[in-house]
């Protein structure tokens, strides 16, 4: 086909990518951007399809097919409490298509003899590609490992661990330079080199995701996220393929903000969150905080919640664990016929990505009205009766605020302790992800509700209708 | 060639910059699953990776390679579109029942 013809047909792609992530970004057009994205995504591989005279279709079909049932079967199966992992999974194969993309081409040049012809820009983008590609596969593994809980989701930390990945950065550099610019002077075979650079990469996205604690991962999928967005944009640069370098730039970009959105909720740097190793030496700076927890039945807290005028649901990743969003839910239909107002308050980086609690409350069906953000909350929460504070930790710790010594510092949090009462559902008096512990619960005002979150909340949906 | 293609990268990366700036934190999760499905664009990398011009005899490590990124590629993009399709369609039906009611 034509040049011209195919560049317009990527042109027309980028165009859909472009009015597809604006509206994604708006909540009554979301999921048609996500059609229109998808249909750009259509036209670029169909484009890419018949733009080659003669294609090993046999093999495109296969991967295509096996690629369409994996990804088919996991988007129809996860639990969208299980939604962080996913992300992060999906992300992976994204690096590591970058990454195969990457080494084929390079391939391509021992095969056809053309490598010592090649210039030595275009074996640096292939390097760069295979980098970037590896470090988001394996990255987002590991990222998948913690959320998962398949792995120790706190931080990991051995001593020298700044070395270690300082000296994997100066070989991937070292790898580059002797590949590209200085591969005249090069004794070893280069293929050789390339492997080594593939598994230098892969190791560098392990070490540089391990250390990063729990409680910092929505931090972290946004980060990977953003990566698989510039190894695609990588690849586009080694083919020479605008549609590949305008949608790997946008969600490359795009990705960032997200990050620094993160970032900023936490009151927190990203090189604090990348090198620091949040919530791995912390967990006893919160132990001088001593006192009693008061726990509380359900039958008192039931009575405690029929006599209040407006409850604030403060929901975390304990809600998506106990799989509470349901019975939650109905513990508000049952609240409103009692005459009760009722809010829920989503903190920005309240479950393990961004915006994962608002997804489990659309999931129970949650009206969007009823749900506030933290800024909005904050001012009046002199005036709630009582917040309910379910599965949430970290983001509702006063700590934040008086605590110059506690890791979360600075943090903003919901403020639930100037509640006029708080009940807090929680499994144990355990610390949360990030492992920090909480004030909070020691408060005079706070009654625990101890058990797991969603038969305590069935508890007392049953004493409503009974 | 090459100065064009730099030139495309800035701009649609200050044009993803200016996109997603004021993205209401509900959306977070659909938006960040949705332009994540955008990354397997690398799908078209992976299929020209297969085509005639690059396959020397069908030389095995080439096809092996291609077929395993065009694989990923597809998990990707048909996951991450299908699965925020999921998300959002769960929004939209809590709207519903909301202007309803």
């Amino acid at each position: 086909m034509n040049d011209t013809v195919i560049n317009g047909l990527y042109i027309v792609s980028a165009i859909f990518f472009v009015f597809g992530l604006k509206m994604l970004g708006k909540a009554d057009q979301a999921r048609k951007g996500n059609l229109i994205s998808a249909v750009g995504m259509l036209i670029a591989i169909v484009t890419a399809l018949v733009s080659q005279s003669v294609l090993e279709w046999q093999w495109i079909a296969i991967g295509m097919i096996a690629g369409s049932i994996v990804g088919a079967m996991a988007a129809r199966l996860v639990a969208m409490t299980a939604m962080p992992e996913m992300v992060a999974l999906f992300n992976g194969f994204g690096g590591a298509a970058s990454l195969l993309v990457g080494w084929s081409e390079y391939h391509r040049y021992t095969v056809t003899y053309t490598y010592m012809d090649a210039n030595a820009l275009s074996l640096l983008i292939i390097i760069l590609t295979i980098v970037i590609g590896g470090a988001t596969f394996t990255g987002s593994l590991v990222a998948w490992g913690k959320l998962s809980e398949k792995l120790p989701s706190k931080a990991i930390q051995y001593p020298g661990q700044q070395f270690v990945n300082v000296l994997l950065v100066a070989l991937l550099i070292g790898s580059a330079a002797l590949f590209g610019p200085l591969r005249e002077s090069l004794s070893i075979d280069s293929y050789l080199l390339v492997i080594a650079t593939i598994l230098v990469a892969c190791i560098l996205g392990i070490t540089f995701v391990i250390p990063i604690g729990g409680g910092d991962m929505p931090v972290v999928i946004s980060l990977l996220n953003s990566f698989s967005g510039m190894a695609a944009c990588a690849a586009g640069f080694v083919i020479s393929n605008n549609v590949l370098i305008v949608a790997g730039a946008l969600v490359g970009s795009s990705g960032i903000i997200l990050t620094n959105i993160m970032c900023k909720s936490m009151n927190r740097k990203l090189t604090n969150v990348l090198f620091s190793g949040f919530g791995a030496s912390t967990a006893s700076a919160g132990a001088g905080f001593q006192g009693e927890a008061k726990p509380v039945s359900v039958e008192d807290a039931y009575l405690m919640l029929e006599a209040a005028s407006n409850v604030l649901v403060v929901p975390g990743y304990g809600m998506a664990v106990a799989q509470a969003q349901h019975a939650i839910q109905e513990l508000a239909d049952q609240l409103e016929a009692n005459g009760t107002e009722v809010n829920f308050a989503v903190h920005p980086v309240a479950g393990r990505m961004p915006g994962h609690m608002n997804v489990l409350l659309a999931e129970a069906n949650v009206p969007y009205e009823q749900l506030k953000e933290m800024d909005d909350v904050n001012p009046n929460i002199e005036n709630v009766d009582i917040a309910i504070v379910i599965g949430a930790n970290d983001v509702v710790n006063p700590a934040a605020r008086t605590d110059e010594t506690s890791p979360i510092y600075g943090m903003p949090v919901i403020d639930v302790d100037k509640a006029r009462t708080v009940i807090v559902m929680k499994r144990s008096m355990k610390p949360g992800f990030a492992g920090i512990d909480n004030p909070l619960f020691f408060n005079d005002n706070t009654r625990m509700l101890f058990g797991d979150a969603k038969k305590s909340t069935q508890g007392l949906v049953a004493e409503f209708k009974g | 060639m090459g100065m064009m293609l730099v030139f495309v990268l800035i701009l649609a990366s200050f044009l993803g910059f200016e996109l997603i700036s004021k993205v209401p934190a509900q959306l977070h999760t659909p938006l960040m699953s949705g332009s994540n499905a955008i990354s397997g664009i690398t799908i078209v990398g992976a299929i020209l990776s297969l085509s005639g011009a690059f396959v020397v005899d069908s030389d095995a490590m080439t096809i092996i390679l291609g077929t395993l990124s065009v694989f990923f590629a597809t998990i990707n993009v048909v996951g991450g579109y299908m699965v925020t399709d999921r998300m959002l369609s769960m929004f939209n039906t809590g709207k519903k029942e909301d202007q309803v009611s």
